[in-house]
């Protein structure tokens, strides 16, 4: 079964980095899902609005359409009210901080080996992987 | 044209994070438990994405997009506060649910409320990010 979940982890992965080819080649815009929803909600960036929100648009339809053809899907996301409002916040003005997350700077970024990319890519799992060690194993909250 | 292109670039990632398992919390958190029950999927969804995305920065050298426009140019090379400070504050986020903003997007239409409370805070953090970036001194 793990196996299995490599070799579909391995095909979606295709699929994000072609949407992201897509998005650079014909659009010519990096394709990082913090970039592209942070600068509508902010109104940085309302010169490509339309652009943004078709693209917002099928990320969030694409599943649904595939859901059905599934028999269970889980996100299996806590049901603690306080972590995912911390949660959301932190990815909110982090990503926008740093300005990308694990698509701009994880796939966009490190796929030009840029370095910025890296960096953010390195410090944002270490902090990941120390919030896992915190509250997980230490403090037993997620 | 553009909307279009968006659109299908959209669905393509949102697929792709859908078939891969990322909307799923467990596989996230799993692959940043090193301590625990590791979880190996996402190294291999991350090589799936970079392997196009790389012959795609590969095809634009020279060009220009088919739409029009130009490519971005990469920025200064120069890791700065906002960049550090910044990316710690999201893997933390990251962490504690399981979510980045791709697949919190990704699975609104099938994961139920606590996604879209998700997604109402780190539009909230986007927001709040406007005040901080110029309240935080400026990068050495």
């Amino acid at each position: 079964m793990i196996e299995q979940d490599w070799i579909w982890g391995f095909a979606g992965g295709l699929l994000i980095g072609l949407g992201g080819a897509v998005y650079l080649l014909f659009n010519g815009r990096i394709m990082g899902a913090s970039g592209i929803l942070g600068g509508l909600v902010d109104g940085s960036e309302l010169r490509h609005r339309w652009e943004r929100l078709a693209f917002l648009a099928g990320t969030i339809l694409a599943p649904i359409i595939l859901y059905p053809l599934y028999r269970e899907v889980d996100t299996h996301i806590t049901g603690n009210v306080a972590v995912v409002v911390v949660a959301g916040l932190l990815v909110g003005l982090g990503t926008r901080l740093a300005n990308g997350c694990t698509s701009g700077h994880g796939v966009c970024g490190i796929s030009r080996l840029s370095l910025r990319g890296i960096a953010a890519t390195v410090f944002y799992i270490l902090a990941g992987g120390i919030t896992i060690v915190l509250f997980r194993h230490l403090l037993g909250v997620i | 044209m553009r909307n279009l292109f968006g659109f299908i670039a959209g669905a393509l990632f949102g697929a792709g994070l859908f078939i891969s398992g990322m909307t799923d919390t467990t596989k996230v958190q799993g692959w940043l438990d090193l301590f625990g029950d590791w979880d190996p999927t996402l190294a291999f969804v991350m090589g799936g994405a970079i392997l196009p995305m790389a012959i795609a920065w590969g095809i634009a050298r020279g060009r220009k997009p088919a739409l029009g426009g130009h490519f971005p140019t990469p920025p200064e090379p120069k890791i700065g506060r906002n960049l550090i400070v910044g990316s710690v504050l999201f893997g933390a986020g990251w962490g504690l649910a399981g979510l980045c903003p791709g697949p919190a997007l990704a699975s609104l239409g099938y994961g139920g409320g606590m996604h879209w409370l998700f997604v109402a805070a780190m539009i909230l953090g986007m927001i709040a990010a406007v005040p901080v970036r110029k309240w935080m001194p400026a990068a050495p």
